[in-house]
């Protein structure tokens, strides 16, 4: 397999006197879908959001096409932001913009283009995530899965190397987690991009995944592909699979 | 107790901190015209109507107060005085950015907080901007313009409401007050009201944005921070404005 193209080693993170991660150690490959999975909770958007400088490290090293994240100040961190898209959980939408002015935010950071390339642009991802038509819509008259659709084309828009979902089903009808999903594997096979999907969906995790990483007793407790899980003798990565709730006996204090 | 103490030190610093890549990346180019004009508009235009209604009614009263005061001592005569002379160096500034504080403050935690816990905040940072530019610097920038210029307008209005108790309750004329307010009130001490109301205008802005980005805990938090910009906003006016009179008293008498 290639060199990992992100990776976490010994990562360590509380909130305060919660400890998220104890010892936090993952390799992500070029080119691979990665499901994170893990009980609400456990801390799985903060990977992504460490992973990003959203977050900071308390110790440990996380490595990003080759640089020391954990290292990098929020200006130094730009040139590798622009390399990630994220699809946050709530799509993060900004409320006061419309669609195609909230595609357009990180293609004016980045100065993509003139106007015309930027409306383009806008256009095309729009279509991607098969809402063409969209742009003058604000936000609040989108439905959950719109907007999740819309966050995404924004987070595409940049042609990202590496695309981050945080729970993109989650809060969906069935319908539009099918979409959803249909969209992640589309994107993949279209783009060729790396993606790191948190979920504690398990349907979703099947349907998408190459490779499974549980979170499990504040670190990276398993790592296989999908078949790997499915047959695992593991106990709680039988119960989570089996259970797929999302909430682990552990979890309920 | 020791704790509170210790939290109470590290937002100081924090405010500090804030202010201070707030004025750096005001002037970072490019400036955001669009939020600024948009700003002044909300925080400043809009609040117009308070601040008169604020300073009329507070001009009238003062009047009210001083003519029968001073009507024992047989000198109700200099009601126009003492009052131009509380508008313009207490009152005028005082009330102007506590009422406006109230308003614009709460706007600004509420408004942010919600961008927060919405990931909207993290969102504008994944996608290559700075928050702090984008969002702190219009507000608290808009505000430190925008008081100062409700401050006149409420100078101005307290004592035109003055003049008209004061015509009516004493019964000396218009002209004998305007004279006798040329007579008494010096640019220094408009000045002294304006330099103040500056210094109010930055706390307004820098107190509702930090709250707002410092929101956790949902909705639920949204609210909590939203009163406790009016309050603590409140408490640091109240108090800075005791230790502003005292420093510009001493600097100018």
């Amino acid at each position: 397999m290639a060199d990992p193209i992100i990776r976490f080693i010994g990562v360590q993170k509380a909130f305060g006197p919660k400890v998220i991660y104890e010892d936090c150690t993952l390799d992500v490959y070029p080119g691979e879908t990665l499901t994170i999975i893990g009980g609400s909770g456990s801390g799985k958007s903060v990977l992504l959001k460490m992973l990003t400088g959203l977050l900071s490290t308390d110790a440990g090293s996380i490595q990003a096409f080759g640089q020391e994240v954990t290292k990098l100040d929020e200006r130094g961190m730009g040139p590798i932001r622009r390399r990630f898209g994220f699809l946050f959980q709530s799509g993060a939408l900004f409320d006061s913009l419309t669609v195609a002015q909230n595609i357009k935010y990180p293609l004016r950071e980045h100065s993509w283009g003139t106007e015309k390339e930027m409306d383009d642009r806008v256009a095309e991802v729009l279509d991607m995530v098969g809402l063409p038509g969209t742009e003058a819509l604000k936000p609040a008259a989108l439905s959950g899965g719109m907007r999740k659709r819309v966050g995404l084309a924004r987070a595409i828009a940049m042609k990202p190397e590496v695309i981050l979902y945080d729970e993109p089903t989650t809060g969906l009808d069935p319908i539009n987690v099918r979409r959803i999903n249909g969209l992640i594997l589309s994107l993949q096979k279209r783009l060729g991009v790396t993606s790191i999907v948190v979920t504690h969906d398990m349907d979703s995790c099947f349907t998408v995944t190459d490779r499974i990483a549980m979170l499990y007793n504040k670190r990276i407790a398993f790592t296989g592909t999908a078949e790997e899980t499915e047959k695992s003798e593991i106990r709680y990565v039988r119960e989570f699979i089996a259970g797929g709730r999302g909430t682990l006996d552990e979890d309920i204090d | 107790m020791t704790a509170r103490f210790t939290t109470f030190l590290q937002s100081f610093g924090a405010v500090a901190r804030l202010s201070w890549s707030t004025l750096f990346a005001f002037w970072r180019l490019p400036i955001e015209v669009r939020p600024l004009i948009h700003q002044f508009d909300t925080a400043g235009l809009q609040s117009w109507s308070i601040t008169v209604l604020t300073a009329a009614f507070t001009g009238m009263v003062l009047a009210l107060q001083f003519s029968t005061g001073l009507e024992p001592y047989g000198a109700s005569m200099y009601t126009g005085k003492l009052a131009a002379l509380g508008i313009v160096r207490e009152l005028g500034p005082m009330l102007t950015a506590l009422l406006v504080g109230g308003r614009v403050g709460s706007g600004f935690a509420a408004e942010l907080g919600s961008m927060v816990v919405t990931e909207q905040v993290d969102a504008i940072r994944a996608l290559g901007a700075d928050p702090i530019k984008k969002l702190v610097a219009p507000r608290v920038f808009a505000c430190i313009v925008m008081l100062p210029l409700l401050t006149i307008l409420a100078d101005f209005v307290g004592i035109t409401g003055a003049m008209i108790i004061t015509v009516r309750e004493v019964g000396i004329t218009p002209s004998f007050f305007y004279a006798q307010i040329l007579d008494t009130l010096w640019v220094s001490d408009l000045m002294h009201g304006l330099m103040k109301s500056v210094a109010f205008g930055y706390i307004i802005g820098i107190v509702g944005c930090f709250i707002g980005l410092n929101t956790t805990g949902g909705t639920e938090g949204v609210g909590h921070a939203t009163t406790q910009a009016v309050v603590v906003g409140a408490i640091c006016l109240l108090v800075s404005n005791f230790f502003l009179t005292k420093l510009f008293l001493a600097l100018y008498g």
